[in-house]
């Protein structure tokens, strides 16, 4: 494959940067990001070798303490902190350099998240909390890793209301004008997280908290997995929406263009506003004290949430052939050759875009109703989330990470660089195939999730899960050593940009304004109609279930943190 | 809003099939009751040795060769730890659990449920084949999690 000059040559462009104060930080943001990241890659290393049975942890370390440790700090750390880092570096350079008040607010938000995040840390690390990412009771950790969950939900609302404001701010100050794509998918992206994110609150305030600490005798155990995943679903879309603001927004300008359609990218943004949060059941297809009627509806919702993915991969598409051809690509699919492969820029967002095609569809065979129980809890829905987030998110933002950290550093984004990142998207895939395909299929074959290594007393059908030429523990394991070398290639990159790399100017790539800009409908910026039309969905997928579960309720459960120890 | 001739053929194709795997799964589900497990009925945990259903948890013979299998899991195992049916066996499986959440897994058939304390859930599978047929448990539930497994064993008639 050649190298691109593309890259370098508009890294040359002179442009102002970010006010320091706004790049500092994003960069703090970023870099808490990436340490989360290196350990829980060592986390995910660990479990995929022990649960080969190719190495055995030492007394002091379990499997599912370092299995918290992974989701914590991946699904959770890393994104959080990458999204916000990435979305105040993006409103600072569209909507104008911060003020002082609200940065301060971004600064407080930031040091409550973060004592949440070091207090968790710290209860995952002592062993008080191996109770997974999901935390179900009657499972009971140490009150104050919920204590630590509850600030850090409550710091991303401060930072969240600093972007809004600012937003809001600029909207007042230019009436009548649409505003910047970024600060429309911004909003759209924190309006989504804060109302998915009162449902993960109000069960970690009002039922796990007051219980873990015996204030309570008892808990509602179908009540607080619901109120988990009214936030679980919609938390992927909290992944999702900054990784498609990277495609809509960053990928045209990457690739010399610009993107296809004002209009929809923001009616796709609406739309996942609108669907990603009625649709928690999917999630709990299978368990008892919820009517098929209700889990039926919720399933209906899930398959709308599809269509602005649909519409997504148009417009990209779109953005691409119309690109190409006026690159000069000729004939039905010559404009392919004309995007710039070289760059990495372009190229890990891509690898990004694709895998997402069989996510995609493995997503809607989990949504699939009755089919669910065929890969419910199995190893398939392990692999599906690590094509979701694990690869279609991840390159995205490590797609981003190769512009914004010198960017953010006031370094150039090298020749260098741009090679390491390329050998880290092949690794990254690569090893994500290995791994993630390899789940799938034991998944198929009943393999299960969330399991450290057994052979179930040498069972012929757990046995064959370590036999198997492809489909087996083994080639799940080494897909994680190659995704583990991708991983601290991937922090070298980030200490390289971040420190390392000469002094200089990167340019900060934002698609120009779609042609179709002056004709975007008023409606799509009715924030009060979207949030109005958001809570009734919401009021119309739960109200009945949800209050059946309190009134037909039966008698709670009482704590067993005994079982984590 | 503007849509390109092509977006609006991709966005039928999308929607459509979209509309068609649901109109599958829901004729699939009200016409001919292939739901997923949502049993409605409730337990007090705490009490199970109360309960009358669950105070005994065993195999019953309930008709022509059809069986209820009712049980409890718990940490890290179920009770009863085997059972035994002919084969062409009918089961009906009750399950609930008198700790934390676990599932009720049989790998290799589509018997796959959540068992959440307070709650009875239930499926029912026809056990063609002879064999020791493995059940595990796929819902993280304690340290000793990966111990959690049952067998059914379907003799040859």
């Amino acid at each position: 494959m050649t190298q691109s000059n593309l890259a370098f040559k508009q890294t040359k462009i002179e442009e102002p940067g970010l006010h320091p104060k706004d790049s500092r930080i994003a960069m703090v943001h970023v870099s808490v990001a990436f340490v989360a990241f290196l350990l829980g890659v060592f986390g995910g290393l660990l479990q995929g070798l022990e649960r080969g049975g190719m190495i055995q942890l030492p007394s002091w370390l379990g499997y599912y303490q370092i299995l918290t440790a992974h989701g914590v700090l991946l699904a959770l750390v890393f994104t959080t902190y990458i999204i916000f880092g990435f979305l105040f570096a993006g409103m600072s350079k569209t909507h104008g350099t911060f003020t002082d008040g609200l940065r301060k607010l971004g600064w407080t938000g930031f040091s409550i998240m973060s004592i949440g995040t070091v207090l968790a840390t710290i209860m995952i690390l002592t062993n008080q909390a191996s109770v997974l990412y999901t935390f179900y009771a009657p499972l009971q950790a140490h009150w104050l890793f919920y204590v630590a969950l509850a600030l850090f939900v409550v710091g991303t609302w401060l930072s969240g209301s600093a972007l809004l404001t600012h937003y809001y701010r600029w909207k007042k100050a230019n009436p009548g004008q649409p505003t910047p794509l970024f600060g429309f998918m911004t909003t759209a992206t924190i309006l989504l997280w804060i109302i998915a994110s009162i449902g993960v609150a109000t069960t970690v305030l009002f039922q796990l908290i007051p219980w873990a600490l015996g204030l309570t005798d008892e808990i509602n155990v179908v009540l607080s997995r619901t109120l988990f995943w009214y936030f679980g679903h919609p938390l992927v879309y909290f992944w999702i929406m900054p990784a498609y603001m990277v495609w809509y927004l960053v990928v045209p300008k990457i690739i010399g263009g610009r993107l296809f359609s004002d209009s929809l990218a923001r009616l796709a943004f609406i739309l996942f506003l609108l669907f990603s949060i009625p649709i928690g059941f999917h999630h709990q297809l299978m368990e008892a004290g919820i009517s098929e009627f209700w889990k039926f509806t919720q399933t209906i919702l899930t398959f709308v949430v599809i269509v602005p993915s649909l519409l997504t991969a148009f417009s990209i598409f779109a953005t691409f052939e119309q690109t190409g051809r006026q690159k000069g690509g000729k004939g039905l699919f010559n404009w392919i050759k004309k995007l710039p492969w070289g760059d990495v820029r372009f190229f890990a967002p891509f690898m990004g875009m694709i895998v997402f095609i069989p996510a995609g569809a493995g997503g809607i065979i989990n949504a699939s109703f009755q089919l669910n129980s065929v890969i419910h809890n199995t190893l398939w829905v392990v692999g599906h989330f690590h094509l979701t987030v694990g690869t279609t998110v991840l390159l995205t933002f490590f797609g981003m990470a190769y512009w914004l950290i010198p960017v953010l550093t006031g370094r150039r984004f090298t020749k260098h660089a741009n090679r390491c990142g390329m050998v880290q998207t092949w690794l990254w895939t690569i090893g994500m195939f290995l791994m993630s395909g390899a789940m799938h299929i034991l998944g198929l074959f009943g393999a299960p999730r969330r399991t450290s290594y057994t052979t179930y007393q040498d069972h012929p059908q757990a046995l064959q899960w370590f036999e198997g030429i492809f489909a087996s523990h083994i080639t799940v394991a080494i897909g994680g050593v190659i995704l583990t070398v991708a991983g601290v290639l991937m922090f070298y990159n980030f200490i390289y940009l971040g420190f390392l790399a000469p002094k200089g100017k990167t340019e900060f790539p934002i698609t120009p304004a779609p042609l179709d800009t002056p004709n975007t409908p008023k409606y799509l910026e009715n924030w009060k109609l979207w949030i109005g039309v958001a809570i009734l969905l919401i009021l119309f997928a739960y109200t009945i279930p949800i209050f059946h579960m309190i009134v037909d309720a039966p008698p709670g459960s009482p704590t067993f943190g005994n079982l984590i120890k | 809003m503007h849509l390109h001739k092509y977006e609006k053929i991709w966005l039928s194709f999308g929607i459509g099939s979209l509309i068609l795997f649901l109109a599958i799964l829901g004729v699939s589900a009200f016409a001919f009751g292939h739901h997923p497990p949502s049993e409605m009925a409730t337990v007090d945990s705490q009490n199970l040795s109360e309960d009358p259903i669950f105070s005994n948890p065993g195999l019953e013979e309930i008709g022509d060769n059809r069986y209820r299998a009712v049980l409890i899991a718990q940490a890290f195992g179920y009770n009863p730890s085997k059972i035994e049916v002919p084969e062409g066996a009918t089961v009906e499986f009750l399950v609930t659990s008198s700790d934390v959440i676990h599932s009720f897994t049989i790998p290799g058939t589509n018997v796959n449920f959540m068992v959440t304390p307070g709650h009875v859930n239930s499926a029912e599978y026809t056990f063609r084949e002879s064999g020791e047929y493995l059940v595990i448990c796929n819902e993280y539930c304690g340290t000793g999690h990966q111990f959690m497994q049952m067998v059914i064993e379907v003799v040859p008639q």
